[in-house]
């Protein structure tokens, strides 16, 4: 990255009422196939809490005096908010640019570019808030919520969700194919889904990887707080781990809606 | 009556790195009348289209839009404009109805208001029995007239068309064409682009041919061909003593050969053709009305772009 181009990478988009159009338009698709879509945030906790939960669990000591099945349940309400906006903003995002033309038939209105991608990432953060709602039903209705606490995590999912939609949607701006979202996926997404203190305690990793989990990976936040507030303990700590997203969200959602500028207005 | 000047471009230039799609243009377009901007492909008129509904800035010049700079007031200016692109980017999610009420909304058109226009226009471009069927499921022609329909629903003062009527069987083209006419004669302002030169005789008032970023030639389309091409073209077999005979016989005409034939231009009037025929029956001569498509070859020749 040139000097030069520091700036205007940060430079604080112009946005208006109209990103919830663009919002809307993505919301009316999922009001027409919501039968399929919602099938597999619902069916995919149930798989892992029968196989890791009543599965694995049983060779596995209580963890902080919870049971595995407990301990992992919070947890994949986080990563249902990590999964579900990171690809709706990759491959979902990719293919209404690039394929569909979508944000090309957009911008000839009176919607800037700018308004379609923060439209985009409020859509990511939706669906980040729809599919973890129902994950966290699923658990609820396996008895996995013993604090009432459980109900504050919807807002907390819509700021999980913004903040992976914006780092998703800076790969989309930066892959040159669809295939390309093979690397953020692998390289990033999975290594979080594993080592973000969601099947085993953080504590269990070398003080090191500890650091940098916490530092880089935004999965062991969201993950700490899930499991914070399922099980009723609040811990000011808590207030580090929303600090620090609400510190590094803000910084992706403009980085990639210039980076988007970038690629789509030459 | 001095007519009002629409859209108007001074020195507009546009490049991308060290290409230079846009080379320096000025062209006035006027309120109420149908502009072409015809060229070979790469010729910059899909460009020249981005720049003057807003969507890629220009390099260096000026361009106005109804006395608006466009890049100030490209919101508004995209207010007052309709678009129908080259591509089909029509949503696939969505049915042919569906389709124009999301688009409505994006130009803050009431939902009532977006219903009444959705059926209205669906109605003017014929498509009101295709309502309620997805995307996937129109032909081509089909997709055209609903990105037609798509273009007018905030009742555009200016109507951009790149390529209407590309890939469209004789049927389609025809009911495009006066669709194309109709919206002319309620006031709207349209802007063409069109690589058809009888697309563009029928329809443009006047137009500009653009060949790799310049402005080469303007003017109304009777007058371009009358100037370039004289009236009537003869046609002939290919034979080296033909066109000896043709070069005494038309001096200071243009001989061209093209594959089999020899075209013979010239600006003498109407008749000289039929008349040396009645002398010297040529083998396969043919005397035919010289068109606007005899001028775009002979301004950007006959080699294949890219």
């Amino acid at each position: 990255m040139k000097l030069s181009n520091v700036p205007s990478h940060f430079r604080i988009p112009k946005l208006s009422y109209r990103v919830w159009k663009v919002w809307m338009r993505d919301r009316d698709v999922l009001m027409k196939t919501y039968k399929t879509t919602f099938l597999p945030p619902l069916l995919e906790p149930i798989l892992y809490l029968l196989a890791m939960g009543f599965g694995l669990g049983g060779f596995v000591q209580l963890i902080d005096g919870e049971s595995y099945i407990q301990f992992i349940a919070p947890a994949l309400v986080a990563v249902s908010m990590m999964f579900s906006s990171f690809f709706e903003c990759t491959y979902g995002s990719f293919v209404r640019m690039y394929y569909q033309k979508t944000f090309d038939a957009i911008i000839a209105t009176p919607v800037s570019l700018e308004e379609v991608i923060a439209g985009e990432i409020l859509w990511g953060a939706t669906k980040s808030l729809i599919n973890s709602t129902i994950v966290l039903g699923v658990i609820a209705a396996f008895g996995l919520t013993p604090s009432p606490l459980f109900l504050l995590i919807p807002p907390i999912s819509f700021l999980v969700g913004l903040l992976f939609a914006a780092i998703a949607m800076c790969f989309t701006a930066i892959s040159p194919t669809i295939n390309s979202f093979e690397y953020p996926t692998f390289l990033f997404i999975t290594p979080m889904f594993l080592l973000s203190g969601t099947f085993f305690p953080l504590t269990a990793l070398p003080a090191s990887l500890q650091i940098l989990a916490q530092l880089f990976l935004p999965l062991t936040h969201a993950v700490t707080l899930a499991r914070g507030l399922v099980l009723g303990r609040l811990e000011l700590t808590l207030l580090l781990n929303l600090a620090w997203l609400l510190l590094v969200t803000p910084f992706f959602f403009v980085l990639s809606i210039n980076l988007m500028k970038k690629r789509l207005i030459k | 009556m001095q007519s009002e000047v629409l859209i108007e471009a001074e020195k507009l230039t546009k490049k991308f790195g060290d290409l230079v799609a846009v080379d320096g243009i000025s062209f006035k377009i006027l309120k109420g009348e149908c502009f072409g901007f015809l060229g070979p492909n790469g010729a910059g008129k899909t460009t020249t289209m981005k720049m003057i509904h807003c969507v890629l800035p220009s390099t260096m010049g000026e361009l106005t839009v109804a006395g608006m700079d466009v890049a100030r007031n490209g919101r508004e200016i995209r207010q007052m404009i309709g678009v129908a692109p080259q591509e089909d980017n029509l949503d696939p999610d969505f049915t042919v109805f569906h389709n124009l009420i999301v688009y409505a909304r994006y130009f803050d058109i009431s939902k009532a208001e977006a219903k009444k226009r959705a059926d209205e226009l669906l109605n003017f471009v014929q498509l009101e029995e295709k309502r309620d069927v997805i995307i996937e499921h129109l032909s081509v022609g089909m997709k055209r007239r609903l990105i037609l329909a798509r273009a007018l629903l905030n009742e555009p003062q200016i109507l951009i068309l790149d390529e209407p009527t590309t890939g469209l069987d004789p049927q389609a083209r025809h009911l495009i064409w006066s669709k194309i006419r109709s919206l002319q004669k309620q006031g709207v302002t349209i802007v063409l682009t069109t690589h058809y030169m009888d697309e563009a005789a029928k329809l443009c008032d006047r137009l500009i041919i653009m060949d790799r970023g310049k402005i080469i030639e303007e003017g109304n389309p009777p007058d371009l061909v009358k100037k370039h091409v004289g009236e009537e073209v003869l046609e002939v077999a290919h034979d080296e003593k033909v066109m000896r005979l043709l070069q005494e016989t038309f001096q200071g005409a243009r001989l061209e050969v093209v594959g089999e034939k020899i075209h013979v231009f010239t600006n003498k009037s109407r008749g000289v053709f039929a008349q040396m025929l009645r002398e010297v029956p040529f083998k396969e001569a043919v005397i035919r009305d010289a068109n606007l498509e005899d001028v775009f070859l002979k301004l950007t020749g006959r080699r294949l772009r890219k």
